[in-house]
C-alpha cells in the first residue's frame, strides 16, 4: 500500500548523517520495526538538536549531502517509518539507504545542493510544511509568508516501488 | 565498445531491464547474518512466503553478537538457525562461525564473475575475488532469498590504478584509507571501483579483501579486483575438481577481467610510493592523517579484528610487532581473529600466545566491538585504536572515539599507549 507524503518539516543542517546516528547498533537486537521508534536519531551529532523535542510530528526531513551513509541496516529507514517520517529531501543519499527507502515505499528526493541551500535559508528558522505532488513530481514548502515549489526527478522504477508500497510484492509477482 | 568487469557480470546475470538503466540480476550467492536476516524471515513468514529460491546458494552465519549476550540476541540466532534448518541452508553456528566476510571467503563460497548480496554494507569485500558483491537492506535481502534476484542501476565504474612501490610498514589498510581520503565519503556513490595496477597485483587475497572491504566507505556499491593467479591459488582447494590445472582455471577466470577498451567514468592513477601509515581522526573515514601527525594521542583500547583486518595476515603482522613486548598498562588490548581458520592458524603458529603474553584478550571470531554490539564497547570519552572500517560518532559505543589504522600501527599503539608508527615503517 502506498504512503501519503508531506507534512511537518525538520531541517537537519549537516552532511554525511550516517546510519549509526539514525539508529545506533545497540538497538539492532530488536526484531520488530515498532520497537525502534523511541531511538531515532539518538546519536545525531548536531548542535542544539534534541530528538525527543525536535522529532515531534515530523513527516519530512530536509538535509544535505550523503544522507544515510554507512551500514546497510534497513532499521535506519524503519526508524523513520515508525515515527511517521515518509519523505527525506537531501542534496544526496548513500546508495543502500536510498534504495532501502524506495524498497519500503518511502520517498527519497534528491535536489541540487543550491536548492537545498535555498530551502534552509528560507524555511529552516521557523515552522515549515511540505506538500508533495507525486504525479507532478513537485514539492512545495510553506513557512510563514513564504512558499516555494521545486520539481524533483523520480525514475520510473522508483515511482513503481513508491506506488506499489515496496519491492517484495512487486518482485514476487514479477520474477 | 569494451566492457568493465561489472558490465560483464551484469550482462551475464541480467534477468530483465524493466526500466532504462535498472538491471534486475540473478544472484549466485545470498549471504545472511543474524542482525539483518531475522526480520526478513519474519516478514516472509508473515506474508505467507516462507520460501527460498535455492538453499544451496544461500549461506547463513551468526557473527555480530556471538555467543548471544542476552535474550534478544539469542532470539535472533534462533530465528536464523531454525530457518536455515527448515530450508536446508548451510549454517555456521557457534564453534564454526566467524565474521561473515572472513568466513565465507575462507569456505570458498565466492568465485570470479559471481553476483553476491548480503544485508551488510561490507559485502563489497567479496569483490576481491572478481565478483560483483554488494551490501543491501533487509527488503532487497528478502527478495534475494525469495526470488534470487536483486535490482541495481547500470554500473558506472571508476578505475583506481594503484602504482608505485609501498614502503616497508605500509599496508593495504593505509592504501585504502588514502583512496577514501582522495575520493571523499561520497566520492564513489553509485559507482563501482575497479582496483588495478601493480600494487594490487602484488597483494595477497587478504590485502585485496581489505581494499575492497572499505570501498563502501567512499560510497561505492562495490570494489572489484581482477582475478589472477593469486585468486586461483586461494580458491584452488575448492575448485580443483572443476579444472584440469591452475592454468585452465586462470584462463576461465580471465572472462572476468575488463576489456582493453573498457569505458570508465574516471581513471585515477594513485601512486603510493610516498605513502606513509595513516590514521583517521574525527567521525568520517575520509578524515585521514599520517600517523606521525597524530603521534602521542592517548588511547584506552586497541582492537585488532573485524572484516577489514582480522585475517591471518593481519594477526601475523600484529604479532610480529608484539612479540616479547607488553602493551601499556592503561591500554585494554582486544584481538578477535575474524574466522575459525584464522583463529586455528594463529593458534598453530603461536600467535595467540604472543598476543596473550603481550596483555591482549583473545576473543572468539565476531564483529562485536566494531559496531559497538558486544565484546569491547567503549565508555563515553574513551578512545580506541582500531583496525576496523568505521569511525562514526558512537560507533563503538556512545561517546567513544575510534581511530582507524592498520594492524601494524594498532600493535605499535598498544605497546606505546598512544598512537604511533610501527617499527616496521621505514622512510625512503
Amino acid at each position: 500500500m502506498a504512503y501519503g507524503f508531506g507534512g511537518k518539516v525538520l531541517f537537519l543542517d549537516r552532511s554525511d548523517i550516517n546510519t549509526d546516528e539514525i539508529i545506533p547498533a545497540r538497538y539492532l537486537t530488536e526484531i520488530s520495526k515498532e520497537a525502534l521508534a523511541p531511538y531515532l536519531l539518538e546519536d545525531l551529532k548536531l548542535e542544539g538538536f534534541d530528538p525527543k523535542r525536535d522529532l515531534e510530528g515530523v513527516k519530512v526531513i530536509v538535509t544535505r549531502e550523503n544522507f544515510g551513509c554507512g551500514s546497510s541496516r534497513e532499521h535506519a529507514v524503519w526508524a523513520l517509518e515508525v515515527n511517521g517520517i515518509t519523505t527525506v529531501i537531501a542534496a544526496g543519499f548513500a546508495r543502500i539507504f536510498r534504495q532501502n527507502m524506495f524498497n519500503c515505499g518511502l520517498l527519497a528526493i534528491t535536489l541540487a545542493p543550491e536548492l537545498i541551500d535555498d530551502l534552509f535559508r528560507e524555511f529552516s528558522a521557523g515552522e515549515a510544511l511540505a506538500t508533495i505532488d507525486l504525479a507532478k513530481s513537485e514539492v512545495t514548502i510553506r513557512g510563514g509568508e513564504k512558499e516555494k515549489t521545486v520539481p524533483f526527478e523520480l525514475g520510473p522504477f522508483e515511482r513503481t516501488l513508491v506506488e506499489a508500497g515496496g519491492w517484495v510484492e512487486y518482485a514476487d509477482a514479477h520474477y | 565498445m569494451g566492457k568493465t568487469v561489472a558490465e560483464k557480470i551484469f550482462d551475464a546475470h541480467l534477468v530483465e531491464e524493466p526500466y532504462e538503466g535498472v538491471h534486475v540480476l540473478s544472484l549466485d550467492r545470498v549471504f545472511c547474518h543474524e542482525i539483518t536476516t531475522p526480520i526478513a524471515i519474519n516478514d516472509l513468514v508473515a506474508r505467507g512466503k516462507d520460501r527460498v529460491f535455492d538453499p544451496a546458494r544461500i549461506k547463513a552465519v551468526i557473527d555480530h553478537v556471538t555467543p548471544a549476550k542476552d535474550s534478544k540476541t539469542a532470539i535472533q540466532g534462533k530465528i536464523l538457525r531454525e530457518w536455515s534448518r527448515r530450508h536446508g541452508i548451510e549454517f555456521f553456528d557457534i564453534g564454526r562461525n566467524g565474521v561473515c566476510h572472513a568466513l565465507f571467503p575462507e569456505r570458498g563460497f565466492v568465485r570470479p564473475g559471481f553476483t553476491v548480496i548480503m544485508g551488510d554494507s561490507h559485502t563489497c569485500t567479496h569483490g576481491a575475488f572478481g565478483a560483483f558483491a554488494a551490501g543491501v537492506g533487509t527488503t532487497d535481502l528478502e527478495v534475494g532469498i525469495l526470488k534470487g534476484v536483486c535490482a541495481f542501476k547500470r554500473p558506472r565504474t571508476i578505475k583506481v590504478e594503484i602504482t608505485g612501490r609501498l614502503k616497508p610498514g605500509v599496508f593495504a589498510k593505509d592504501v585504502i584509507l588514502s583512496i577514501i581520503h582522495r575520493l571523499g565519503v561520497n566520492g564513489a556513490t553509485d559507482r563501482i571501483i575497479e582496483f588495478a595496477g601493480p600494487v594490487v597485483e602484488d597483494f595477497s587475497m587478504e590485502s585485496r579483501m581489505t581494499l575492497c572491504n572499505m570501498a563502501v566507505e567512499a560510497g561505492a556499491t562495490s570494489g572489484i579486483c581482477y582475478p589472477d593467479m593469486v585468486t586461483v591459488e586461494y580458491l584452488w582447494p575448492f575448485i580443483e575438481d572443476e579444472y584440469p590445472n591452475k592454468e585452465a582455471a586462470l584462463e576461465d577466470f580471465g572472462r572476468w577481467r575488463p576489456d582493453e577498451d573498457a569505458e570508465y567514468e574516471e581513471v585515477i592513477v594513485h601512486d603510493v610510493s610516498d605513502l606513509e601509515p595513516l590514521v583517521t581522526y574525527g567521525y568520517k573515514p575520509d578524515l585521514v592523517k599520517p600517523v606521525r601527525e597524530m603521534e602521542g594521542t592517548r588511547v584506552d583500547q586497541v582492537y585488532i579484528g573485524s572484516c577489514t583486518n582480522g585475517r591471518i595476515e593481519d594477526l601475523r603482522i600484529a604479532a610480529q610487532i608484539l612479540k616479547g613486548k607488553k602493551i601499556a598498562d592503561h591500554v585494554r588490548g582486544i584481538v578477535s581473529p575474524a574466522s575459525p581458520g584464522a583463529y586455528a592458524q594463529a593458534f598453530k603458529e603461536g600467535l595467540l600466545e604472543i598476543f596473550m603474553e603481550a596483555g591482549f584478550c583473545v576473543t572468539n571470531p565476531t564483529c562485536g566491538a566494531c559496531l559497538g554490539m558486544s565484546n569491547g564497547v567503549l565508555a563515553p570519552g574513551e578512545v580506541c585504536a582500531s583496525t576496523t572500517n568505521r569511525n562514526f560518532n558512537g560507533r563503538m559505543g556512545k561517546g567513544g572515539m575510534v581511530h582507524l589504522m592498520s594492524p601494524a600501527t594498532a600493535a605499535a599503539t598498544a605497546i606505546a599507549g598512544y598512537i604511533t608508527n610501527s617499527p616496521l615503517f621505514r622512510e625512503g
